[in-house]
């Protein structure tokens, strides 16, 4: 088990800037992480931008949803439609990857990324 | 026990085959892999790609950090120099040295190059590594006249490669009377050759060549008939050569005719060293395809991993496409009378040759060959391996059911149980089944909990079949729904949100579908909404595929590329002039497109809004490039300048492509226009294809290029423009309504029963009762065009979506790089 301490919340955005239903791409250092406004469930999400298929940059600009009966949120990418759950960061059309998650949490309308210290 | 170590000497699609076998069946090993070749493992079978726009990283069979993922270390551009068996280790060319406990040598092979004078010349090449497409892409710049020695599988694909890299004149040459002499029979060749000719190739057999003459350059080469032919280069695919000079030099048992000895567990004679692949000498036989050395790879993970499993041969049935002609061969493909009955079909009009070989008493088919047309193939191939018993008509399994009932998919539900239906991961026909009846509905379900069809992917239609049989035996109802979120079909769904008069995608799935979406179904929905109510799509951005969303095509690298409208392809100079200054200013390179427009690639997203306000300010509009909505209107120059031009075909062109830029549809839309019946527009290739007449125009529909090329077929003869334009309304609107998600109309249309002399009736003699309304719909439509980057660009909050870091919107994404290319720059990757 993970304890608080070893977490460090950045602040990443406004929650106004991430597009409902959809993700948006935060710099943090030198990285680049996927932050999902998932509304219709009142959820947020963080993962990679980087899509592992192909190394590209994008999966910000995938489109959200769930799937099957456990209603798993997923995200896919734009390129190939490789599709990752959010929650796991496991890739759930079959093939053998794996993208980072972070947990996120939003306070008076900021949001706030888990980095693990 | 410390973890044994597996040492692999070959990064071939075998030996990474292997590797993947292993790590998926056990991490308990230390697996070494050693690679003549500079990159990781690469799809050698489909090499030809490489010069149809396919990258070397489009080929690789996996990522860079792959082999890190699963533990293996890799050593490229190092071969291993020696094999020392009694200390049991590797020495390689850097000056490693590894002590392993188990070996595999997966070498492969070379190609043979006869001992002919002047092989060594300038301008000769062979045709196995991409450092060789490197090397032959590059003389062949300056290259002429091509030839290519040699015209079996490999040959023949050399030789499309010639012909793709715009050789103008290329030759094959064969030393026996027949092309593919492997695959297909006299006849079959013929037919071949014909085909082939038409595509501008040169065949000539019984050729035997005896020198390459030339000063320190291939000139010509001559052969033992005493006739000679001029070229410019040459590509020897004249067979190939297991590689086993490592495993000689270790004093393992090889053949004097190539290759490394195994046994049926694919142990060379050394017990610790195994050899698969086409380096493997099994029974006397060589391997020269894939999926035997994929089978040879999972026998030694097998036994590797404390398993059982021997190998006893390999059906080498094989289907492939040669320059856009379907060949197969299955089964024992040469058998003759007396020893069996022989049935053949000849089309040569259409260029197809079909043989089966049945057994004399009737009962089973013993294999066949097949040129020209090869869907037949999949369920041939079963037939024989399962010995079905034929039906009382054998020929219909080549000829097709003509009249009666045709019971489509029953072939395939009468295969037994352990049929193999997909031989590279090797699946039955049961495993399939059996999945369908736990819950699997569509092929993606059973990718995943079979891998069946994830390799080369020729089993697809057959497992689509069996899934959709299955279900049916099952009593399940099998409808084309959209997918887990609606239980309907595009069109039941289109007619549903039209009576409720539903306006957007969360409204649309609550009332209908359930979950939280996904990829497929919201950009489908989002293609109804913009066909009923023609809004600004970019309002609803997070439902829109990646392109749409950001109104731009996303490129390699996550670069988008930027389409202005170009109506007919005609364009002032001061226009040209201004698309010009914007590429300079941005940095973008330019390409002329197929649809006579001019694309722009590697945009920064954060540019785009600025970019596009000067193109507005110039006049011009979106080209709709992203969407998928009407693309363009192709058009030759027609009557105004063309002297053999009948009408004005511009004009018109301009003016069709005016009326439906905008119109979003199920897929994307081409047109063209003709000005005379030489095509020069290639209207009959297009979604909708005009070519004029003495009297007026002729109306063609449903054509398509791409993968599968079609032609449009004629649906109107000799009508005037305002007839043309609105049989397009009732076409383009009837098809926006009824076709699936992602469909082209041609596969719309054939799909759809009663075909063309259905539509016809439905758009001619309006058979639905329909037109009145479609031409209403299709009006609304126009009506409501918007340039759509007008919008953005005009909308502050809406030009602030185009950021790539949400907290850093004057950044731009540092992982893109570019590179130059011939002035210009290209997407490094």
């Amino acid at each position: 088990m993970e304890t608080m301490a070893d977490i460090e919340w950045v602040l990443a955005c406004y929650a106004d800037d991430v597009p409902a239903n959809g993700g948006a791409c935060v710099k943090h250092g030198n990285e680049q992480i996927a932050i999902y406004n998932f509304a219709r469930r009142g959820e947020w999400y963080a993962t990679q931008n980087l899509c592992p298929h192909k190394q590209q940059m994008v999966l910000s600009r995938g489109m959200i949803g769930s799937e099957g009966n456990s209603c798993e949120p997923k995200v896919a990418c734009p390129f190939h439609k490789k599709t990752f759950s959010l929650l796991s960061g496991e890739c759930l059309s079959g093939d053998d990857f794996q993208i980072k998650t972070y947990p996120v949490r939003v306070e008076d309308g900021k949001v706030y990324i888990g980095i693990l210290e | 026990m410390s973890q044994p170590t597996i040492v692999v000497v070959g990064n071939g699609m075998v030996g990474y085959k292997f590797c993947e076998k292993l790590v998926s069946r056990s991490t308990q090993f230390n697996i070494i892999v050693f690679g003549e070749e500079p990159r990781i493992a690469y799809d050698r079978v489909h090499l030809s790609e490489y010069f149809n726009g396919k990258s070397a990283d489009d080929l690789s069979l996996s990522n860079s950090s792959w082999y890190a993922d699963n533990g293996i270390s890799l050593h490229l551009d190092d071969p291993i120099q020696e094999i020392n068996r009694i200390d049991k280790t590797v020495h390689s060319l850097k000056g490693t040295v590894i002590k392993y406990d188990y070996l595999v040598m997966a070498t492969g092979s070379s190609p043979f190059v006869p001992n002919i004078e002047g092989v060594e010349k300038k301008g000769v090449f062979v045709y196995r590594t991409i450092e060789d497409l490197d090397l032959i892409r590059d003389y062949a710049a300056s290259a002429k006249v091509g030839a290519v020695m040699g015209g079996g599988l490999l040959g023949l694909e050399a030789a499309k490669a010639l012909i793709d890299l715009g050789i103008k004149e290329t030759h094959v040459i064969e030393f026996a009377p027949r092309l593919m002499p492997r695959q297909v029979d006299s006849a079959g060749s013929a037919m071949l050759q014909s085909k082939l000719k038409e595509f501008g190739l040169s065949i000539h057999l019984n050729k035997s060549t005896s020198e390459i003459a030339g000063d320190d350059k291939i000139e010509f080469l001559k052969f033992n008939d005493d006739t000679s032919l001029t070229v410019d280069m040459l590509v020897i695919s004249a067979g190939i050569r297991p590689r086993d000079e490592l495993a000689k030099l270790a004093g393992l048992q090889t053949s004097s005719r190539g290759g490394v000895i195994v046994n049926e567990k694919m142990q060379t004679s050394d017990e610790c060293i195994f050899a698969i692949g086409e380096c493997a000498l099994y029974n006397s036989m060589i391997y020269g395809l894939v999926a035997p050395g994929y089978e040879m790879a999972d026998i030694v993970a097998t036994l590797l991993t404390g398993g059982d499993k021997s190998f006893y041969g390999y059906d080498m049935s094989t289907k492939l496409k040669l320059i856009g002609v379907d060949v197969a061969s299955f089964g024992d493909a040469f058998v003759t009378e007396p020893e069996c009955r022989t049935i053949v079909f000849e089309d040569s009009h259409k260029g197809i040759y079909k043989r089966i070989n049945i057994s004399n008493d009737g009962k089973y088919l013993l294999g066949g060959i097949l040129v020209g047309e090869a869907e037949a193939y999949n369920i041939l191939l079963q037939t024989v391996n399962n010995k079905i018993l034929l039906p009382p008509n054998p020929e219909d399994l080549i000829l097709g059911s003509r009249g009666g009932d045709t019971a489509e998919g029953a072939g395939i539900m009468s295969l037994p149980d352990d049929a193999l239906i997909c031989s590279c991961e090797a699946v039955s026909k049961l495993a399939i089944c059996s999945a369908v009846n736990n819950g699997a509905v569509d092929i993606d379900d059973i990718k995943k909990c079979t891998k069946a069809g994830t390799g080369c992917g020729g089993c697809v239609p057959l497992v689509k079949d069996l899934i959709a049989g299955t279900m049916k035996a099952n009593g399940q109802y099998v409808k084309n729904v959209i997918c887990e979120h609606f239980d309907y079909s595009r069109q039941e769904l289109f007619d549903m949100v039209k009576i409720n008069k539903l306006k957007n995608y969360d409204l649309v799935l609550d009332h209908f579908g359930k979950g939280d979406g996904c990829e497929v179904c919201k950009p489908a929905v989002a293609s109804i909404l913009s066909s009923l109510w023609n809004d600004v799509i970019v309002k609803q951005d997070t439902i829109q595929d990646s392109n749409d969303r950001y109104l731009a095509n996303i490129q390699k690298g996550g670069t988008y590329s930027v389409v202005p409208r170009i109506p007919g392809g005609e364009i002032t100079p001061d226009k040209l002039i201004v698309i010009g200054q914007v590429a300079k200013r941005y940095g973008l390179y330019t390409k002329i497109t197929g649809g006579q427009r001019i694309d722009m690639f590697g945009a920064h997203v954060n540019d785009l809004p600025a970019i596009w306000e000067e193109l507005i300010d110039a006049g011009f509009e979106s080209g709709h490039a992203y969407g998928k909505s009407l693309r363009t209107v192709k058009s030759c120059v027609g009557s105004t300048w063309c002297r053999y031009g009948l009408h004005d075909s511009v004009s018109f062109a301009i003016e069709i492509e005016e009326r439906y830029k905008g119109v979003r549809s199920p897929h994307k839309l081409k047109g063209g226009v003709s000005g005379c019946v030489r095509e020069c527009a290639e209207a009959q290739a297009k979604d909708f294809g005009i070519i004029a007449t003495e009297k007026g125009w002729n109306l063609y529909v449903c054509g398509n290029g791409g993968s599968k090329p079609q032609h449009a077929q004629l649906l109107a003869t000799d009508i005037d423009s305002a007839t043309c334009i609105k049989y397009l309304d009732r076409f383009l609107m009837f098809y926006i309504k009824t076709a699936d998600p992602l469909t082209r109309t041609a596969t719309w249309l054939n799909k759809m029963d009663g075909g063309i002399a259905y539509l016809k009736n439905v758009i001619i003699n309006n058979s639905l009762d329909i037109n009145e309304q479609v031409e209403e719909e299709m009006q609304e439509l126009v009506d409501t065009y918007h340039c759509e980057w007008k919008e953005v660009v005009e909308n502050d909050e809406l030009r602030k979506r185009f950021v790539h870091f949400i907290n850093a919107p004057e950044e731009k994404d540092p992982a893109i790089k570019f590179e130059p290319m011939r002035e210009q720059i290209k997407a490094k990757w």
